[in-house]
C-alpha cells in the first residue's frame, strides 16, 4: 500500500511538485468550471485554452520552452480571444458561441503550424499540447499556487454578482449589478486558470480539471455552494489518483488526470444522489401529499 | 415596508427605441405620474417589453430620453420565461437578491434583513419555502418568489413584465393584492399586461401602445373600441419597405 500510494511522492521531487501544483489548481479551477456550466458555457474554457495556443507558440519561437514566456504569450492570446469574441459578436449581431468556435479553430491551426514551422519537433509539440509534469519547476509551481490564491480571493468577492447574473441577468442589470464587468473578471480568471494548468496538463488537457469535476458536481448537491465543494473534492481526488496512475502505468499525466476525473464523472452520473441513473431506477414511491 | 413614500415620476420625452433600425417604440412622449398604477397593453411586438427594459435602464434610447427623479430606486420583474428556473439556488437566496442595491457584492446580510426576507416569503404565501430549491417550484410559485424579492428590494418604482402570465387564478389574485398594496403605499407601478378585463378592473391608468402611443390616460378612455382598432391596424401594418422616419428626433 505504502509503495503504491506514498513511495512515489517520497522518492521523486518532480512528482511532489506536480501533485502540489495540481492540488492548488483543483481548489480554484473547478469552481470556475461550475459557473461555466451554469451559464451554459461549458465549451468556453476549451475555446480559451485553444485560443491561447498561438501566443504560446509565438513565445516558444522567441524564447524556447521557458515556462514564464510560454505563460505570458498564452495569457495575452487567451484574453484577446475572450474579449475579441465578445466584442465581435456584439458588433456583428452573431452568436457568441459561434464566434468563439470560429476563433479557436483558427487559433489552434495557427498555433500548431507556428510551432512546426519554427522548427519545433514532435517532442516540443507534444510537450506543449499534452504537458509534462517533469516541467513543473519551482517557478511553475509558484505560478499555479499564486493563480489559485488569486482566484479564490476574487471569487469570494464576485460570488454574489456571479450567481445573480447567472440566475437572472435582467434583474441583475436593473438592480445595478454591473454584469459586464463581472463577466470580464470571470473570463480573465478562466484564462489564468487554464494557463496555469498548461505546464502540468498541456494545452489540450488543461480544461479537464476545470470542467469534468464541475459537470460531475451536479449529481452531488442541489445548491451552487454545495456543488462547488463537490467539484473541488472530485478534482482533488482526481489529481492524486491521476498522478499515481500516470506514474505506475507510465502514461502522460494530463490524460491520466483527465481520465480519472472522467471516471469520477461516470460514477457521479450512475450513482450520484441528485438525478443519478441508479437513484432514478430505485426511486421510491411518490409521496402521498 | 408600509411607510408612505415620496412618490417618483417617470417622464418620456419623444422616446424612440429600436432593435437594429426597426423602431420598437416610436416617438412616445408622456408621463407615469408619481404613485400612479399604469397598465401597458398592446398587440404582440408592440414594444411593451422594450419600453419596460428602457425604463429600467437596460435598453438605450435611439433618440429622446427618459427622465426620473434622481434618488428614485427602480425594480424590474423580468418575464418568467427569461429566468433560468433550473438554476441550483434556494428560495431564501433568491429573495435576498433583492438586497443587492443596499448590500452589493460583499457586505454581510444583517439579521433584520434576513427576517424581512422571511416576512416577504410569508407575504406571498411561500412561508416555510426558505430552503426549497427554485427548480422544485411551479411557475406560479416561482412568480410568487420573484414578488417576494421585489418586496425585499423595496423600490420606489416597480416595473412588472407580464406578472400574471402562466399563473393560476388564485396566484394572480394573491399577487394583485401585493400590487394594490404597492399602489396604496404611493409607489409608481408600471405593468405590461394582456388581460384587458383585469386591466379595466384593477388599473386606473393605461398606456395603449403599438410602436406609437395610441392612447395614454384613464383606462376606460384609453381602451375604447376605436383605440383598440387603431392599435390592431398599426400592428398589422408592418411595412417591409418602410421609409426613413422624417419625424424630428
Amino acid at each position: 500500500m505504502h509503495d503504491l500510494l506514498i513511495a512515489p511522492f517520497v522518492e521523486f521531487g518532480f512528482l511532489r511538485r506536480a501533485l502540489v501544483g495540481c492540488l492548488a489548481l483543483s481548489v480554484s479551477a473547478p469552481v470556475l468550471g461550475l459557473f461555466l456550466v451554469l451559464r451554459r458555457m461549458s465549451l468556453t474554457a476549451d475555446v480559451l485554452a485553444h485560443g491561447a495556443l498561438p501566443g504560446v507558440a509565438l513565445a516558444f519561437l522567441l524564447a524556447g520552452l521557458s515556462a514564464p514566456a510560454l505563460w505570458f504569450g498564452g495569457l495575452v492570446a487567451g484574453l484577446l480571444v475572450a474579449v475579441g469574441a465578445g466584442a465581435l459578436s456584439r458588433a456583428t449581431g452573431g452568436r457568441e458561441d459561434a464566434t468563439l468556435a470560429a476563433l479557436y479553430l483558427v487559433a489552434l491551426g495557427l498555433g500548431v503550424a507556428m510551432i512546426s514551422m519554427g522548427g519545433g519537433g514532435a517532442a516540443d509539440l507534444s510537450h506543449i499540447l499534452f504537458g509534462n509534469v517533469l516541467g513543473v519547476d519551482d517557478a511553475a509551481l509558484l505560478l499555479m499556487a499564486g493563480v489559485s490564491t488569486l482566484t479564490l480571493a476574487l471569487l469570494a468577492f464576485a460570488w454574489r454578482p456571479l450567481v445573480l447574473e447567472c440566475f437572472d441577468p435582467s434583474f441583475a442589470a436593473a438592480a445595478g449589478a454591473r454584469g459586464g464587468a463581472w463577466h470580464l473578471l470571470f473570463q480573465g480568471l478562466v484564462v489564468l486558470n487554464v494557463l496555469s494548468a498548461f505546464q502540468a496538463l498541456g494545452t489540450l488537457m488543461a480544461v479537464g480539471l476545470m470542467m469534468l469535476p464541475a459537470i460531475a458536481a451536479r449529481h452531488w448537491a442541489r445548491q451552487v455552494s454545495g456543488m462547488a465543494y463537490a467539484a473541488v473534492g472530485v478534482a482533488l481526488a482526481s489529481s492524486v489518483v491521476g498522478i499515481l496512475v500516470s506514474y505506475h502505468l507510465d502514461v502522460p499525466t494530463g490524460p491520466a488526470i483527465v481520465l480519472v476525473a472522467g471516471a469520477a464523472w461516470a460514477v457521479s452520473v450512475l450513482a450520484g444522489p441528485v438525478d443519478g441513473l441508479l437513484a432514478r431506477l430505485m426511486r421510491r414511491r411518490h409521496l402521498a401529499g | 415596508m408600509s411607510v408612505l413614500r415620496s412618490p417618483a415620476a417617470l417622464v418620456l420625452e419623444n422616446l424612440t427605441l429600436t432593435h437594429g433600425r426597426r423602431a420598437a417604440v416610436h416617438h412616445v412622449s408622456g408621463r407615469f405620474a408619481p404613485g400612479s398604477l399604469t397598465a401597458v397593453v398592446g398587440p404582440n411586438g408592440a414594444g411593451k417589453t422594450t419600453l419596460l427594459r428602457a425604463l429600467a435602464g437596460l435598453h438605450r434610447p435611439e433618440s429622446g430620453r427618459i427622465a426620473r427623479d434622481g434618488s428614485a430606486s427602480i425594480a424590474l420583474l423580468p418575464q418568467l420565461a427569461a429566468l433560468d428556473r433550473a438554476f441550483p439556488i434556494a428560495c431564501r437566496d433568491v429573495v435576498m437578491q433583492g438586497l443587492w442595491p443596499r448590500l452589493g457584492a460583499f457586505r454581510a446580510v444583517p439579521g433584520h434583513e434576513r427576517a424581512r426576507a422571511e416576512t416577504a416569503l410569508a407575504a406571498v404565501g411561500l412561508a416555510g419555502f426558505e430552503k426549497r430549491p427554485v427548480g422544485s417550484l411551479s411557475a406560479g410559485q416561482t412568480q410568487r418568489l420573484l414578488f417576494a424579492r421585489l418586496l425585499v428590494q423595496d423600490a420606489d418604482i416597480l416595473l412588472l413584465d407580464e406578472p400574471f402570465n402562466a399563473v393560476d387564478a388564485k396566484t394572480s389574485a394573491d399577487l394583485l393584492r401585493v400590487v394594490r398594496d404597492w399602489h396604496g403605499e404611493g409607489r409608481t407601478v408600471v405593468a405590461v399586461l394582456h388581460d384587458l378585463d383585469l386591466v379595466r378592473r384593477e388599473f386606473p391608468e393605461t398606456l395603449l401602445i403599438a410602436r406609437d402611443a395610441i392612447a395614454w390616460g384613464p383606462t376606460e378612455e384609453a381602451l375604447s373600441a376605436a383605440n383598440r382598432l387603431r392599435a390592431r391596424m398599426m400592428a398589422e401594418a408592418w411595412a417591409e419597405d418602410a421609409e426613413h422616419c422624417q419625424k424630428a428626433a
